[in-house]
């Protein structure tokens, strides 16, 4: 079963959940595909054993060959090419790379250099394997990166996988075949609306999904009165509570501080193996 | 030689365009004669790489140089890299930023005024919330 724990609003506990569940899981893959700033590590502290590169590879062109006809520049669907007069210019940091600049150019002058966008991480933390995958600093294009990491799941096992927050193309790229989403969000306004716009997603994406509710302080709230007029499951509210926050800010993970918090992630699973396509 | 002025509206009146990429038109204008092109950008909603766009826009009309509020720097190297001048922090309306450029007033920006991305507010495709920021 792949689970992937996300959120529309950022900073509502997707962490604190992902990590709960890979701990009392035990035998599990935790993937941290929230490439942008990944954490999990600060609360499972894995042994990192190898490290590797992510690449894309971007545009070069040779000049000798190029008859500046800019099929290239037409080709791209990200502006990452622009030919004016003789010269061709490339945006690197604009490149998805695709290679549809390869395929356009009637010359054959354009060929492929691979960029280095992030790096993937991969470890132990117990019996949990542990990935993760970081972008580089001032890198826009978090979706290789993600993808990357996501090749680690090897299917004899259950997979965790912290995504980041909103609803942009890395959430969705995290969320792509997976079996349930979790969704973290809390009794705001904002988390509400932000809900909203994360459950959206998972709907168009076909997952089946349910509601973590965090620093809840009244367990009737915006979140489950509007999760029950929407028959959205919620699987779990964690209450605002200032003991959970030191745990938190030491990077101790919640079940690791409170071991009582062990059953309620253990049902958690039990009920979504039921419902996960 | 024309030049081109990133513009608020479709002719001499309008209020300068603070942006380049995302400006709404492009005023292509003979300063001497006043004759102009108003030209509507099709790069306003681009996700990415509307100021190299619209920088190859411009440079296709065959201006000599660009007047406009900012320009990030994807745009200056592609404006650069055909020769076309560029300056920046140009005001009022349209109509006096040319007469600003024919009496000499105005000079080329030796560099981009903004870091990329300048002009795009948010919510272009950026549905990340958080403590991050964006």
């Amino acid at each position: 079963m792949i689970v992937a724990v996300a959120s529309g609003k950022g900073g509502t506990g997707k962490t604190t959940v992902a990590t709960s569940l890979a701990l009392v899981l035990g035998d599990c893959q935790y993937l941290d595909c929230d490439v942008e700033e990944p954490n999990g590590y600060i609360f499972l502290k894995p042994e990192i054993k190898s490290r590797r590169s992510v690449t894309i590879p971007v545009p070069e062109v040779d000049l000798k060959k190029c008859t500046f006809c800019g099929d290239c520049a037409s080709a791209c669907q990200f502006n990452a090419i622009a030919v004016v007069k003789e010269k061709v210019l490339v945006f690197p940091e604009l490149c998805h790379g695709c290679g549809a600049c390869r395929l356009a150019c009637p010359a054959g002058a354009v060929t492929g250099v691979l960029r280095e966008v992030g790096v993937i991480e991969e470890g132990a933390a117990g019996r949990i394997d542990f990935v993760q995958g970081t972008l580089n600093v001032g890198e826009p294009l978090a979706v290789p990166v993600v993808r990357e990491v996501k090749k680690a799941i090897r299917g004899d096992e259950d997979v965790l996988i912290d995504a980041s927050p909103g609803t942009s193309c890395p959430v969705v790229e995290a969320l792509s075949d997976s079996d349930f989403a979790i969704l973290v969000t809390e009794p705001t306004p904002f988390g509400l609306h932000d809900l909203k716009l994360a459950l959206k997603v998972v709907g168009r994406m076909a997952i089946p999904h349910g509601v973590v509710v965090n620093k809840t302080q009244d367990m009737d709230n915006v979140i489950t009165v509007f999760c029950r007029e929407r028959d959205i499951p919620v699987l779990l509210q964690i209450p605002l509570q200032r003991e959970i926050a030191v745990a938190y800010s030491r990077g101790t993970p919640l079940v690791c501080a409170f071991p009582e918090w062990r059953k309620s992630f253990a049902e958690i699973l039990e009920r979504i193996r039921g419902w996960a396509r | 030689m024309k030049v081109a002025v990133s513009s608020t509206g479709p002719d001499l009146s309008a209020g300068v365009d603070p942006r380049f990429g995302r400006s709404q038109y492009f005023i292509i204008v003979d300063p001497e004669t006043l004759e102009f092109e108003a030209v509507q950008n099709p790069n306003i909603a681009a996700v990415g790489g509307a100021g190299i766009q619209s920088a190859q826009l411009v440079i296709d009309k065959g201006v000599s140089a660009v007047l406009t509020g900012n320009c990030g720097p994807n745009a200056f190297s592609t404006l650069q890299a055909a020769g076309v001048r560029v300056v920046t922090g140009v005001t009022g309306t349209v109509r006096e930023a040319v007469e600003k450029h024919k009496k000499g007033e105005l000079k080329p920006t030796p560099q981009p005024s903004t870091g990329p991305r300048f002009g795009m507010g948010r919510g272009c495709g950026r549905g990340r919330r958080g403590p991050r920021g964006f």
